[in-house]
């Protein structure tokens, strides 16, 4: 088997923009759960709404594409109430920190044991571009014309302080180091969360001076700091970057976490 | 052996549930519902199921749907407040055909409006609450025995019907204690399961398809977005949306005579009280102080979908009295079925008709 084995192909095309990063998430997920040697038949991807959100429609196991922001609560019932499925969550950053922010605190309270990726593209990009609660202060959205007033949440410390086993940061860019991230997340017991930062070349590169889709892909992979160099950083007293964002394992632990398959 | 117990109405709609095999809870606290989850809390692991107390009632509901398609019969409790912020994954539950079961123990409303009094102003709600067209079942026990009874009904008909399923009590019967009947087993209706290699959204002639149960290997997509038969998304196609919708709503109403649960006293009289519910205490009362065969009564268990050939059966009715706790609900839907005039009794305030009050309206219409 490899990760194309999972597609649902009677779904194509898909409906994912040129240039779009969602498709590199999909793959590297897809990719680790194959390592993870997982049969389709035990196998659930539950998702709200948003970009992001159709990916379970793309792949051919049971899959639920629920209501907006939601995803984590239906993936708890899910996996509750049937322990020996493994449940992924797609979910983005609108879905995810918005109006699914008090699932995603909860979940991640809870230990609950899914894997959670998260495809941030700092926008609302199904709806045509708004601002989100990760769109970087001074970024420019449809709803944000003067640029962001807003601080941004951090996902993955808001995961942190709410209890998850796993965390990770990468970018669409870290395609190999994504992948082994969520195979991590995989293989944890416990609540993971995984955020891969991905461009959205329609919906923000376009208004927000990324001419060329990699204009955007190199932005996140040059503004990447790796977690060790940031700790390095901290004992030597430098000042990290307000633009900057932390990646690679963020945490790994090991609190009491629910409906691990017995 | 069956054995008598005196119960609260809101423990005998737990153990309802729990004798018709119901395994997985998810609750949010609210009164007048409170007991409910916390009778299911003690009770569920014990017999092995699941019960979760979720952040809110958004994620309660959502909880449930995504237990029901593990194949768990699934259920919550709430009450105004948590029912209004259900109503998005009603809709869901609706759309992707859940089976599930939603009790509402009603409250004075609107807003947070009066937490420990008894209404019955969400039987609109109920049956209307989410976006667009669809359509539910919603039953309304008067008793203890029927809190017991009618929710394990609820969990035969969603499974049969795969809909969400309401038991719409009010706080009087959640809350009254009395005398019950525990039978030593309730009829089970199994969910039709999904023929291997047939689409999972594909209707049979009772326009309901059969049940892809997640972990069988059917590999099916559930989405609230119109869907084809094969479950993927198909949202521009006039023709795909217009079918869906139409057989969401007719699977339920062409069952409509079929699931009508009612009883007529007096078809012969011609002032005719119709109730449900908390009001159907006071009707039974006057019908009994009275001893007026000229008085007729039409108590309905299935409120929706609304049983209106129950109506048709008092031939010489004159008027429709209809004793509700909000300001005449289901008296409008009353008015639709028949010929003759329909005389809402609205009561306010959180306490049941008083039989005095029943008699006097009786009298002025006499």
């Amino acid at each position: 088997m490899s990760y194309e084995d999972w597609f649902r192909e009677d779904r194509l095309p898909h409906i994912y923009c040129a240039g779009c990063g969602n498709g590199t998430v999909i793959n590297c997920t897809l990719a680790a759960i194959d390592q993870m040697g997982w049969k389709k038949e035990e196998t659930v991807f539950v998702s709200g709404i948003g970009c992001s959100s159709r990916a379970p429609g793309y792949i051919l196991t049971d899959s639920l594409h629920t209501t907006h922001g939601r995803a984590l609560a239906f993936a708890t019932g899910v996996k509750m109430a049937n322990p020996n499925l493994n449940v992924v969550v797609f979910t983005g950053d609108g879905d995810l920190a918005a109006i699914g922010g008090n699932h995603f605190i909860h979940a991640c309270r809870r230990n609950i044991d899914l894997t959670v990726v998260c495809m941030n593209n700092q926008i609302y990009g199904m709806t045509g571009g708004q601002g989100s609660p990760t769109t970087p202060r001074g970024r420019l959205s449809s709803t944000t014309p003067y640029g962001s007033a807003e601080t941004p949440f951090d996902l993955c410390e808001l995961a942190i302080a709410a209890g998850a086993n796993y965390v990770s940061r990468w970018t669409s860019y870290h395609v190999r180091e994504l992948e082994k991230a969520v195979k991590a997340g995989l293989e944890t017991p416990g609540f993971s969360f995984i955020e891969a930062l991905v461009q959205c070349p329609t919906a923000f590169g376009r208004r927000n001076k990324f001419r060329q889709v990699m204009d955007q892909v190199e932005y996140l992979k040059v503004h990447s700091l790796l977690v060790a160099k940031r700790d390095r950083m901290i004992e030597k007293g430098e000042p990290i970057p307000e633009d900057m964002y932390v990646v690679g394992e963020l945490t790994r632990r090991n609190r009491p976490a629910m409906g691990v398959k017995p | 052996m069956t054995r008598t117990e005196f119960w609260q109405g809101n423990t005998a709609c737990a153990e309802g549930a729990l004798a018709a095999g119901c395994s997985f809870f998810g609750g949010y606290p609210i009164t007048p519902s409170t007991e409910i989850a916390e009778h299911m809390a003690a009770q569920l692991p014990k017999k092995g199921g699941v019960f979760i107390q979720m952040e809110d009632e958004i994620a309660s509901m959502a909880s449930i749907i995504g237990a029901s398609w593990t194949g768990a019969r699934a259920m919550t409790a709430t009450s105004g407040p948590g029912f209004s912020l259900m109503m998005e994954n009603i809709g869901f539950a609706a759309m992707t055909e859940t089976p599930c079961v939603v009790v509402n123990v009603q409250r004075g409303g609107p807003s947070t409006g009066q937490p420990t009094m008894s209404a019955q102003g969400d039987m609109m709600q109920v049956r209307f609450g989410s976006h667009g067209d669809y359509a539910i079942i919603a039953l309304c026990p008067a008793t203890v025995q029927e809190m017991y009874e009618l929710t394990a009904k609820a969990f035969n008909l969603a499974d049969k019907y795969r809909v969400p399923v309401f038991l719409m009590a009010d706080e009087t019967v959640g809350h009254m204690r009395e005398k019950i009947i525990i039978p030593d087993k309730v009829e089970r209706v199994e969910r039709k399961p999904l023929v291997p290699g047939t689409l999972p959204f594909k209707a049979d002639a009772d326009l309901i398809p059969g049940f892809a149960q997640f972990g069988k290997g059917h590999h099916v997509h559930v989405t609230g977005l119109t869907h084809d038969e094969r479950g993927y998304p198909c949202t521009t196609n006039p023709k795909v949306h217009g079918t869906l919708v139409r057989r969401l709503v007719d699977k339920i109403e062409h069952a409509r005579d079929e699931m009508a649960d009612y009883d007529i006293i007096n078809p012969g009289a011609e002032q005719v009280f119709v109730a449900y519910g908390g009001p159907v205490r006071t009707v039974q009362q006057v019908m009994h102080d009275t001893k007026d065969k000229n008085t007729g009564f039409l108590r309905i268990r299935t409120v929706w979908p609304f049983p209106e050939k129950a109506l048709a059966q008092f031939k010489n009715a004159r008027i429709f009295l209809v004793p509700e706790m909000n300001l005449g609900q289901i008296a409008r839907e009353i008015e639709r079925h028949v010929k003759v005039p329909v005389q809402s009794i609205p009561k306010l305030g959180g306490e049941l008709h008083t039989p005095a009050e029943l008699v006097a309206a009786l009298e002025a219409e006499r």
